[in-house]
């Protein structure tokens, strides 16, 4: 059976786009906002990445870093995630969730409980940032037995070789790390760059459902529609932040947001 | 599991970089795989490589000052009764800390790599201060991570950064201490990992920064051998090696080779920071038997909360303040080859009295916690028990809070 997100993916290529996906974190800034976010951006967006946060991550950058930190000072635990994501799942037009966070979440929780959890709640993938390949193939196996995607890191540092063995044991959805940077940073490659690698990956095989993260804005996700999928994340985080520091309520500016963008590579 | 013999501690991993099957490992982004895929190959052929090690050697003859004098402490000995205590005073190393080992290293392999830029993250300020110095040396650009709570409580090493021209960055996440300073030191790498050269500071982090640091840190412990042979015309046949452990460099650095012996010829000590004598807050995660968790790339016992979030620490010393350890020192303990134990901020700082008031010599509080269990088992032990304290960094640094919690601080 094919899995939920190639579906979204297929649908998205016969609209001739790619698929938007938004990461925002459980529980910013409460457990019932978090959800209230994900049930109000849903409309536009394909996929729904979903952080759950850890107070020592290596790869974030401030906005998501400061997103986290917001969760976790509500007292957010993985049990609360785990009902986030069930709760929003119970919508009629719920999209896949993939959960994205670190791997000490995981190894502290167990590995096989996490998956377990995970199905029960209606997760459809994982991205863990901390667990690169070779390292991840026994959790992989484990994911793709649960019907759950693991999804496979690229960066511009991998070399060709590597990306031809992490291509072969990745399952439906590979995600490409558009520069050297943590998360939100300013994008210091053009979009024109970051599409010569993007095509050189799907050159290895064309069957993947490739996406690309890091850095990209409303200003320049435009610029990057020809691709399969698409993630905004740090934006998003970020908006949440100037909304509660204006008193503003981060559910409708984020359904702005989200509309827009959508619109952009539409 | 178990130790190999003959081998260095630090090589007994697995091809995953694994010690003992489970504390290690490269739990890292994949940006960061290449970059430590280089390294490690860098470091392969450069310990190999016979003008990388003369090199070094010159360095620490010429540089370093080698080797660090080994000297009895006669007055505490006759105070303490019991054992025979000497010092080896990695402190006298330039610098004042055993930090200046592993810079060393990381500065000539940043060198090698091409690189023109380095950067670190420190607690105390040692690592920090050792990294400008050689930056300066090798005419590196430098940028030091280091938490705003420790820029605060360590301003002596502050200085020597910036007179060194060194940049240091004020990390003002989470506890602002170290495990951040170290969490955004890799944050910085992630993103400019291809013109920048990483060096962490300690016995932690992904296995080749493991491997590195010990590798460097084992210069303690070879010129000790050579002394104790000099003083003694052997191995002492009770010997207690006791050393503060915050990451764990410089106790592994102490005890690499004597790791082989006989756990009831030589026993290794480590003592971590127990924190205030009335508080909750510590930062002991083997001796206070934390669970197994994964931080700054690698498993090793850390103290964290029952949903997996790094718990906070607390300690009088910056150096040991670290909610992790090394994991070559969750191997050592759990083949029961070294004992951790640790001494509270309160013992640390009365050991640091006794020690200064008998003695010509001033340890900073990291190894001020050392001196604590020396001087909690001397007066146990008897005349043929030798103890040794690795004094591995001076207290000039802490005068300010030595000043506040004992009324004076003179050197």
């Amino acid at each position: 059976m094919k899995s939920q997100i190639s579906s979204v993916f297929n649908e998205c290529k016969k609209e001739n786009r790619p698929a938007l996906l938004t990461y925002t974190v459980a529980g910013d800034n409460s457990k019932k906002k978090s959800l209230e976010i994900l049930k109000s951006i849903s409309g536009y967006a394909d996929i729904l990445e979903i952080g759950f946060p850890h107070n020592a991550p290596t790869a974030d950058g401030p906005q998501i870093q400061n997103s986290s930190y917001r969760a976790l000072k509500k007292g957010i635990k993985l049990k609360d995630v785990f009902q986030i994501v069930k709760e929003y799942k119970k919508n009629k037009n719920a999209k896949p969730c993939i959960l994205m966070g670190y791997y000490q979440m995981v190894y502290r929780y167990g590995e096989k409980k996490f998956i377990r959890k995970c199905k029960q709640a209606g997760v459809n993938g994982l991205i863990i940032v901390d667990l690169p390949w070779p390292e991840n193939k026994a959790f992989a196996r484990s994911c793709k037995k649960n019907s759950i995607t693991f999804i496979q890191l690229l960066s511009p540092t991998t070399s060709k070789e590597r990306m031809k063995k992490i291509i072969a044991s990745s399952h439906d959805m590979i995600y490409y790390i558009s520069m050297l940077s943590t998360t939100g940073g300013k994008l210091k490659v053009s979009p024109r760059k970051i599409l010569e690698n993007y095509n050189k990956i799907k050159k290895i095989n064309k069957s993947k459902n490739l996406v690309i993260g890091f850095g990209i804005t409303n200003k320049t996700i435009g610029a990057l529609k020809k691709s399969d999928g698409l993630v905004v994340g740090s934006l998003l985080c970020k908006e949440i932040e100037k909304s509660l520091k204006k008193r503003q309520n981060p559910v409708i500016k984020l359904n702005k947001m989200v509309k827009e963008l959508r619109k952009k590579i539409s | 599991m178990k130790i190999k013999k003959g081998i260095p501690l630090i090589d007994q991993h697995d091809k995953n970089g694994f010690y003992g099957g489970k504390f290690g490992g490269n739990y890292v982004a994949e940006t960061l795989k290449k970059p430590i895929e280089d390294l490690e190959k860098l470091f392969k052929k450069s310990r190999n490589d016979k003008n990388f090690l003369k090199e070094r050697d010159n360095l620490y003859e010429n540089y370093v000052g080698r080797p660090t004098r080994f000297i009895k402490l006669q007055n505490l000995s006759n105070h303490l009764g019991g054992a025979q205590i000497y010092a080896k005073m990695v402190s006298d190393a330039n610098g004042g800390a055993h930090k200046i080992y592993n810079a060393i290293t990381h500065a000539m392999l940043c060198k090698r790599a091409k690189k023109k830029y380095i950067c670190t993250d420190t607690g105390a300020g040692y690592n920090g201060k050792m990294f400008s110095m050689v930056a300066k040396k090798f005419s590196l650009g430098c940028k030091v991570f280091m938490g705003i709570r420790d820029i605060e409580r360590q301003k002596p090493n502050c200085d020597a950064i910036r007179r060194n021209g060194a940049e240091i960055i004020p990390v003002t996440s989470g506890s602002k201490t170290l495990v951040d300073a170290v969490s955004e030191c890799i944050r910085y790498w992630v993103s400019n990992c291809d013109k920048v050269h990483m060096g962490i500071g300690s016995l932690v982090g992904p296995n080749i920064f493991v491997k590195i640091c010990g590798w460097s840190t084992a210069q303690i412990s070879r010129e000790l051998k050579v002394q104790l042979e000099e003083e003694f015309g052997e191995i002492p046949s009770k010997l207690k090696l006791i050393n503060c452990v915050g990451g764990g460099s410089s106790a592994y650095g102490f005890w690499s080779e004597f790791i082989d012996y006989n756990k009831n010829q030589v026993e290794l000590i480590g003592v971590e920071a127990g924190g205030p004598k009335n508080s909750k807050l510590h930062a002991a995660p083997l001796s206070k038997n934390s669970k197994i968790g994964v931080l700054h790339g690698a498993a090793a016992y850390c103290i964290q909360d029952s949903d997996g979030q790094i718990n906070k620490t607390e300690s009088i010393s910056s150096g040991l303040d670290y909610p992790s350890v090394s994991p070559i020192h969750c191997f050592l303990k759990d083949t029961g080859r070294a004992k951790y134990t640790y001494a509270t901020d309160e013992e640390a700082l009365d050991a640091f009295k006794l020690v200064t008031e008998l003695e010509d010599i001033s340890p900073s509080l990291e190894p001020a916690h050392a001196f604590a269990i020396a001087k909690k088992i001397s007066p146990k032990l008897n005349s043929s028990d030798v103890i040794i304290i690795n004094s591995c960094g001076d207290s000039l640094k802490d005068k300010d809070i030595i000043k506040k919690r004992l009324g004076n601080y003179s050197r």
